[in-house]
């Protein structure tokens, strides 16, 4: 045994007090933790990240794998059992193990691309309103550019000329989500602009990048998480769609191919728990983001 | 600045805009995987063939030539023959492109009705449970993909209640004579119902949470309080003064819905097989019938240019403190 001694147990106590301290202390999680559907949220949230990251051990099938009845004939359609508890597909797949697995696509692409977009968008907004003239005009006829092409066709068509993978998808989709955050940031930091603070930091002197990043961007960073939360739904939405459209990654199993598979076999109308647990889980995980981000958005409320 | 010299300016803007577009589809149809003339020449013919072909549709000419050529033939709507049908993609297109915007247009017309009135309501019935209950219902309207919407509601109205069509966009027996006929039918509309709900649930969350904060914002205002000690009924403040000066947000963001309705087109119609541009799109990608793909994206993104155009101008034009820069 390590031993750590009467005086190094108490300290190692106040690293943890000190910890869980931060947390609580910590303007967000207030947030979150004061509004009821932000706390259904970030349990939700939680949930399907578990899934994403320790799915390969949770799920009772593999979710390829297709499953035969005692009777050695493949257990097609099957309808929910103590065996599988969300029956299986028309090639007698584990429902519950393909929903368990497809939360990984989701949650990957949704947290990349977001968090990618949002920094893009976010500098874009930034500078454009700060720096004014024709910076702010080229930056802005880009965003205008952006807003001109339509999300999802485009991303099919960068996902057909690419190639159909997980990175290629949040290509597409970070190539034009950026424009939503671009503008809601410029126009906060242009009237941010003329506050006395900004003011007085040019008066003393302090640089263009000092004031853009050290003064300004601080005030912008609620509306910036905010947009985090909406990219991230969006992000997931854009990405089931091009899965629904049969266009997804074929290796990997997400919540959009399983609904893609359901409705070209032509089973919607009895095999309701073969569409429904990935439907349902989409919704689920998109709407915890979207409660946690407005719980956000208004996170210097709890500030004191 | 005056009100003309910014719709000149703006014009301009949006004319570079567009041709910034036109020239990212060139390259984009270009990164076609393997040969970029495939694209254009039918697949499955003799090498000599193939390069008489290539020759006629001056597929050898330098790039630069190339894309002027492309220019020329997008501006008079010429987009090449389609592989599948074998006849101009104009052709393939016309119908369709009027199938969307009808659907699309009734989906967004929908939208903003139910987000005026359920929003506005909203903001007047503020800390209320119909409030609480609104903006849950916006939320999870909002986080539910068009394709899942459209297949719950294909399901429950369709395939179990048997209360309208499982797809299409008319009957079989149906007889079109002229170009309005085919809209202006009782079977078409019956036939709409379906995608069209599917397109306003999903678009209608975002003019009803902005019509909400902006009545929010406008019944603060000094004006509504006279109107208030005036006597008049209290709808009669909401729905005739508030929301009068509450209109301007939702034109500008009709740009963005426009841009959403024409992206939800491709999934909505695959949904409910409607003989749509975005259905049509996507049966290309996968047929490799890249003219029409590229036809259709055409059309579409010229769509949302003009729409974005026309917010611009409605705006400028009904507020009148706008200061044009």
């Amino acid at each position: 045994m390590i031993e750590i001694g009467m005086h190094g147990a108490v300290r190692l106590r106040e690293i943890a007090f000190e910890i869980v301290d931060r947390i609580r202390s910590n303007i967000y999680l207030r947030a979150i933790m004061a509004d009821t559907l932000a706390k259904f949220g970030l349990v939700t949230l939680s949930l399907y990240i578990i899934f994403a990251v320790f799915g390969p051990y949770i799920v009772p099938y593999d979710p390829m794998q297709i499953n035969y009845g005692p009777d050695g004939t493949s257990l097609r359609l099957e309808s929910p059992s103590s065996d599988h508890w969300l029956g299986t597909t028309n090639l007698g797949r584990d429902v519950l193990s393909q929903t368990i697995y497809g939360a990984r696509v989701s949650i990957i692409v949704g947290f990349t691309s977001a968090t990618i977009s949002v920094i893009i968008g976010t500098n874009i907004g930034l500078i454009s309103a700060y720096v004014g003239g024709r910076v702010d005009d080229v930056l802005m006829r880009l965003t205008d550019i952006a807003y001109g092409i339509p999300l999802l066709p485009f991303a099919i068509v960068i996902v057909v000329m690419l190639g159909s993978s997980l990175i290629n998808i949040i290509l597409a989709i970070i190539l034009l989500q950026w424009r939503a955050t671009a503008r809601v940031i410029r126009s906060q930091v242009l009237s941010h602009k003329e506050r006395p603070y900004v003011e007085s930091a040019e008066a003393i002197g302090a640089g263009r990048l000092r004031i853009m990043y050290i003064h300004i961007f601080p005030n912008v960073l609620p509306l910036a998480y905010l947009y985090v939360a909406f990219s991230v739904g969006w992000a997931i939405i854009t990405e089931a769609s091009i899965a629904f459209l049969g266009l997804g990654d074929p290796t990997s199993v997400s919540w959009g191919n399983m609904i893609f598979t359901a409705y070209g076999a032509e089973v919607l109308r009895t095999a309701w728990w073969w569409v429904f647990p990935p439907g349902i889980s989409i919704m689920l995980l998109v709407m915890s983001v979207f409660f946690i981000g407005r719980a956000l958005e208004r996170p210097r409320d709890f500030a004191m | 600045m005056s009100l003309r010299n910014y719709v000149i300016r703006r014009l301009l803007q949006i004319f570079v805009v567009y041709w910034v577009f036109i020239t990212i589809l060139f390259f984009l149809f270009r990164m076609v995987p393997g040969d970029p003339t495939s694209m254009y020449v039918i697949h499955g013919l003799s090498p000599q063939a193939r390069e008489a072909m290539i020759a006629r549709l001056g597929l050898d000419a330098p790039l630069h030539i190339q894309y002027f050529t492309y220019i020329q033939n997008l501006l008079t709507l010429d987009f090449g023959l389609s592989f599948t049908y074998r006849q101009p993609v104009s052709e393939v297109l016309y119908l369709r492109f009027f199938n969307t915007i009808f659907l699309m247009g009734a989906a967004l017309i929908i939208a903003y009705f139910i987000g005026l009135l359920v929003g506005s309501m909203m903001g007047w019935k503020r800390d209320s449970s119909f409030e609480r209950g609104g903006l849950i219902m916006a939320l999870i309207a909002r986080s539910s993909p068009e394709f899942w919407t459209g297949i719950v509601l294909l399901t429950v109205f369709a395939l179990y209640l048997g209360w309208f069509p499982t797809g299409g966009i008319r009957s079989l027996d149906a007889e079109i004579t002229t170009f309005w006929g085919r809209y202006l039918a009782w079977d078409f509309v019956w036939h709409m119902i379906l995608p069209m709900l599917t397109g306003a649930i999903y678009f209608a969350a975002t003019p009803l949470l902005l019509m909400r904060n902006t009545i929010i914002d406008v019944l603060d205002e000094d004006y509504i309080e006279i109107k208030e000690a005036e006597g008049f009924s209290q709808y009669r403040i909401l729905y005739v003064h508030a929301v009068r000066n509450s209109v301007l947000p939702l034109v500008t963001i009709a740009a963005i819905m426009t841009g959403a309705a024409i992206g939800g087109s491709v999934v909505i119609e695959t949904v409910f097989n409607w003989p749509g541009m975005g259905r049509e799109m996507v049966r290309a990608i996968h047929a490799q019938d890249y003219p029409v793909a590229m036809g259709a994206f055409f059309l579409m993104g010229s769509v949302v240019i003009f729409m974005n155009l026309v917010a611009d101008i409605l705006y400028a034009y009904l507020d009148p403190r706008v200061k044009y820069d």
